[in-house]
């Protein structure tokens, strides 16, 4: 796939006049509405500044961006973004990869294992959050009580690092299914007779892992190391809010939390307009990678 | 398999089989949960194995007697679930193929702005844009209402990409043996492109299903009036008490309720989850 061949042509196409602007029209209504007009207002609302009871707003230019750039709070945003988006998708990478290789390795029962371990991409972030929590609720948790018992005082109320820790492994739990069906899909796909040669010339299982087969999977880590800080970045608001609603304090609140959080809790519309559009920034950043990268895949 | 290491393959089957058992022990937990008086909760420990209130929980959750916070029963919300779902799912496949049927197999001025227009949404996921597109919807009047809760959703290109590069693989001989044959692009479109492109829409229709069953942020912003809740979002409110009254044995029916209808799909369809899961990301 290649977004950027906007222009390629079918050879033979049909010579209708008005029918293709209809059958177009209900896309571009629901996109006008719902996704160019709410962005023009995030862009709009950025250089504004208004009260709280949004009867009146005066043009501040970049001070909304100004202030959220000497605000140590963002600051703080942006790195518990970091160490929740890398920590789940190291963690992620590397369970689904480790299952993947022992799925690979099976000759029995394949589908069934991988039946077994993909279920959870179909749960809500929001109820895996709750799962979890339930498992590791400090007063009654089976988890906690057993690292209580151990002398961990676990409390992820109280501790910001647990509450992390608790979301992080939410969040992974979930996307462990999605990275696995990509990585056994990648392992199949290493041709055998490699495999055969180097275990003909005396390479132990575990060489011919870190010489032929990761390396050769490296398109496919590379891409779901992308497809995943998308997942933490985005799809992951559900978990947080679920659980520890970006506290204690706000040491699990992201950058998407803080969006939200800014702009219907704080009701700072202008901050969280400004943040918006930070982040938006963002995401064209990473789809240009993810495109980027893409096409060199399709050249291979 | 190129060589028989006995040690090895134990390790795998072992590995694979506490990967099954880490990931599914929540839910064992949960199901457990599920079965207990909610005073078996927070007297310092959790039990472990089966209780007796199993049929009770879920009848009095389902049936909405239980007091969960919200004013309208399971089922009720199950349902709203269940249409939001379906309509981001209809809805996003129904504009999709038309605009990529358009785009693939007709020349039209402005056909490369439209082309734009539509992708550049592949960018924003709505958590983004949360504020504003909520001021808009707003100021059209569709806070708490199915099509609120639906059309904002369906604004991505995610399936619309999927169908163009489906349809830029089928043979222009197609389109020319039709022509001969006197079918104009409407027959062509029900004759040939939609059997063509089943199982394409089958695979994206499970993938969409999951997604919009399982919608979060949005309905709990754009919905006041519980009759309009989805079961998703319901568990916020469940649990939005003091810590020590949570009921977890009606919290944990609520979540298992929540998670069957997705998981059923996955796992009753595999294949074309897979295939949707594969092509949509490609």
């Amino acid at each position: 796939m290649n977004l950027w061949q906007g222009a390629v042509l079918m050879s033979v196409y049909f010579p209708h006049k008005k029918l293709p602007y209809l059958l177009v029209l209900p896309q571009l209504v629901i996109t006008l509405i719902f996704f160019l007009w709410p962005a023009e207002q995030a862009f709009e609302q950025a250089f504004y500044q208004e009260d709280a009871f949004g009867l009146s707003r005066e043009f501040v230019g970049f001070d909304n961006f100004v202030y959220l750039f000497n605000d140590p709070q963002y600051y703080k945003s942006i790195w518990v973004t970091l160490v929740f988006s890398f920590s789940v998708a190291f963690s992620g990478l590397a369970i689904a990869l480790w299952l993947a290789v022992m799925a690979d390795r099976v000759i029995r029962g394949k589908l069934t294992y991988q039946t077994l371990l993909v279920w959870p991409y179909a749960v809500a972030p929001a109820l895996a959050g709750v799962l979890w929590w339930l498992l590791f609720d400090p007063s009654m948790g089976p988890i906690a009580l057993w690292l209580q018992y151990f002398g961990v005082d676990w409390n992820h109320f109280l501790n910001g690092d647990q509450a992390m820790t608790l979301v992080v492994i939410s969040a992974t739990w979930k996307q462990i299914s999605y990275n696995f069906l990509f990585f056994l899909a990648g392992l199949q796909a290493v041709p055998r007779s490699l495999i055969e040669a180097a275990s003909i010339d005396g390479a132990s299982p575990f060489k011919r892992f870190w010489t032929i087969v990761f390396p050769l999977l490296s398109p496919t880590t590379f891409f779901l190391l992308v497809i995943n800080l998308v997942y933490a970045f985005f799809d992951t608001f559900g978990v947080i809010d679920a659980t520890t609603q970006g506290g204690p304090g706000v040491s699990t609140a992201t950058m998407v939390y803080k969006v939200f959080n800014d702009g219907f809790i704080g009701l700072d519309m202008g901050s969280s307009a400004a943040q918006s559009v930070v982040l938006m920034f963002l995401v064209g950043v990473m789809t240009v990678i993810q495109f980027r990268y893409i096409e060199r895949k399709v050249e291979y | 398999m190129i060589e028989n290491r006995p040690w090895l393959t134990f390790v795998s089957h072992f590995s694979l089989l506490l990967g099954i058992g880490v990931v599914a022990l929540p839910v064992w937990v949960a199901l457990v949960a599920s079965t207990h008086p909610s005073s078996a909760f927070g007297a310092g420990e959790i039990p472990l194995w089966f209780g007796d209130q199993a049929l009770e929980n879920w009848r009095s959750v389902f049936l909405g007697e239980a007091s969960s916070g919200v004013d309208v029963p399971v089922w009720y919300m199950m349902l709203n679930s269940f249409i939001m779902a379906l309509g981001i799912t209809v809805g996003k496949l129904f504009i999709s193929l038309l605009s990529a049927y358009a785009i693939v197999f007709f020349r039209f001025p402005f056909r490369g702005a439209c082309f734009w227009v539509i992708f550049i949404t592949l960018m924003l996921p709505v958590e983004v844009r949360i504020v504003p597109t909520y001021e808009v919807v707003a100021n059209l009047d569709m806070l708490n209402s199915y099509s609120g809760l639906i059309l904002p959703l369906i604004a991505s290109a995610t399936a619309t990409f999927l169908f163009r590069q489906c349809f830029m693989t089928m043979p222009g001989e197609l389109i020319e043996a039709a022509r001969i044959d006197g079918a104009g692009p409407i027959r062509f479109f029900f004759d040939i492109l939609l059997p063509m492109s089943r199982t394409n829409i089958a695979a994206l229709f499970v993938i969409m299903f999951i997604y919009g069953w399982n919608q979060y942020l949005w309905p709990v912003i754009i919905t006041t009036d519980d009759a309009y809740y989805t079961l998703v979002m319901s568990i916020k409110r469940m649990l939005a008490v003091d810590q020590g009254d949570i009921e977890w044995n009606h919290v944990m029916v609520t979540t298992l309720l929540a998670m069957i209808p997705p998981v059923a799909v996955v796992i009753g369809m595999q294949k074309l989850f897979v295939k949707g899961l594969v092509d949509a990301e490609k």
